[in-house]
């Protein structure tokens, strides 16, 4: 591999919080727990969008009215991606907490496996 | 059920191993990428180039992302409006109380672990809150001339009802934000973001003058129609958060 | 600059860890939010100031407020302030079971 790990820190921390929060969305056995690992997930690719736009020795993207030299400012673009993914991350975070929160008053359990179970148990009882 | 077989085991250990295949893969994919910041980087080719260097004589916006995400890509920006409203329906058709069993449970629900109307949080929130408001309102305002915008704006305008809520009681914000209210505030922001942008649209696919006008930039009534749409991604992101926030707390608007 | 980007990148990626190893859920909750003020911190060190605003009014504000919403509605909160006084009833007790067999 070339040393370019040690030049882009950014994204190789976001490949790393990526790989924490697909972990965590695969083990951990709460559905809350599961929840906060699919919002670390998207924040680590919004890390990585976040880096692809840096310029070295370059400001934000607020220019002066006139004459404007564009090499002396930061890439807009992936900035606005990653506004309109924060926003919907947020509404995809509201619904699946509405859904679990409907499931536990259903089942009374926020384990994934109970749930399946007892949905078993129940299509059972109701085919016989 | 399965919680202390060998299938749990062997399942844990699958997932660790592909977990770490997959940052490896990744991590290889990082290793051929150009060095972070190069100037001659592919993805700062001649799109960005012409957004810093003619955005702001175009549309009159200062500030580069904000002249993207509501003049030249202002598509993206009704569409994810629409995710939040549709969220919001979501949201609304998964949580609600139904009148009968309103009463009793859901103030049951509410005042467990709450003093009713405690002093320290009005009192404090006294001087709070509308510090809260102004500090969103400027943020919202101002989108075109320095960072911030719609969204953030409307996040923290939607975090000061919030507050508001918690400290006086539903009974005294009902008095400017009921559902009625609710209700006409988020469809006549959406249906503004339609027409306006509807009509650049059109004005611009058929070359006629349009009669919106850039005015001198660093002002802030400049910037032809941006500051409008901020208003209205401000009041539909604040809204929707507020009513997803009651959904959770009392299943419904009370009137 | 580039050694307080990774200072701050080292404390994300042990935030990220620790959320996965807390066995309760309220812990977990705190401290995603501080890992979502890491990261707006870290977006304004990258030179974008429209996202750091947004991620710590959004990340920090309303994400953080529907989880405890939803997990003071599933009734976990009054289940955790339960399990942690009966700890303190435990190891008072304890306690003075040792005093009593030292005497």
């Amino acid at each position: 591999m070339n040393n370019y790990i040690v030049t882009n820190l950014p994204e190789v921390a976001a490949i790393i919080l990526f790989g924490i929060g697909f972990s965590n969305l695969l083990l951990a056995r709460n559905l809350i727990k599961k929840i906060i690992g699919l919002n670390i997930m998207d924040t680590a690719i919004y890390l990585f969008l976040a880096a692809k736009g840096y310029v070295d020795n370059a400001v934000a993207p607020i220019v002066p009215p006139g004459a404007v030299d564009p090499d002396l400012y930061v890439n807009p673009v992936p900035s606005g991606l990653v506004l309109t993914g924060i926003v919907v991350s947020v509404s995809v975070t509201a619904v699946l907490l509405a859904l679990t929160v409907r499931l536990y008053e259903e089942f009374n359990t926020l384990d994934i496996d109970e749930i399946v179970h007892q949905l078993r148990v129940k299509d059972k009882e109701a085919i016989r | 059920m399965y919680k202390g077989t060998r299938i749990q085991t062997l399942y844990n250990l699958l997932s660790i191993v592909f977990t770490i295949l997959l940052i490896g893969i990744l991590l290889y994919t990082v290793s051929e990428l150009p060095v972070m910041g190069d100037a001659l980087h592919p993805a700062n080719n001649e799109v960005a180039a012409h957004y810093l260097v003619h955005g702001a004589r175009e549309t009159g916006a200062l500030n580069a992302v904000t002249a993207m995400i509501l003049d030249y890509r202002a598509f993206d920006t009704l569409g994810e409006l629409c995710v939040l409203f549709v969220s919001a329906c979501s949201v609304y058709i998964l949580l609600r109380v139904d009148a009968g069993r309103k009463e009793e449970e859901v103030e049951a629900l509410d005042r467990r672990y709450e003093p009713w109307n405690d002093a320290i949080l009005s009192k404090a929130f006294l001087f709070l809150v509308p510090a809260v408001f102004l500090f969103g309102i400027y943020i919202t305002l101002t989108g075109h001339l320095s960072p911030g915008g719609g969204f953030s704006g409307g996040a923290i305008i939607g975090a000061g009802l919030l507050l508001y809520l918690n400290a006086f009681g539903l009974e005294k914000t009902e008095r400017f934000m009921n559902r009625i209210r609710y209700r006409r505030l988020n469809c006549g922001a959406l249906g503004f973001y339609f027409l306006a942008k509807g009509y650049s649209f059109f004005v611009g696919a058929n070359d006629i003058k349009s009669v919106i006008s850039v005015s001198d930039q660093g002002n802030i009534l400049s910037a032809g129609l941006i500051m409008p749409l901020n208003v209205c991604v401000a009041i539909v992101v604040s809204t929707t958060v507020y009513a997803v926030y009651l959904m959770f707390r009392k299943g419904g608007f009370n009137i | 600059m580039q050694g307080l980007i990774a200072i701050l990148l080292a404390l994300l990626v042990l935030a990220a860890l620790a959320v996965s190893a807390s066995r309760k859920l309220l812990p977990a909750v705190i401290i995603f939010m501080s890992y979502s003020l890491v990261m707006s911190m870290v977006w304004m060190l990258l030179q974008a100031p429209d996202l750091a605003i947004t991620e710590a009014a959004v990340g920090a504000g309303i994400t953080s407020v529907l989880l405890f919403i939803a997990l003071k509605r599933i009734g976990e909160l009054e289940r955790d302030l339960e399990e942690s006084e009966e700890e303190i009833h435990l190891s008072s007790a304890r306690g003075k079971q040792e005093d009593q067999s030292d005497v």
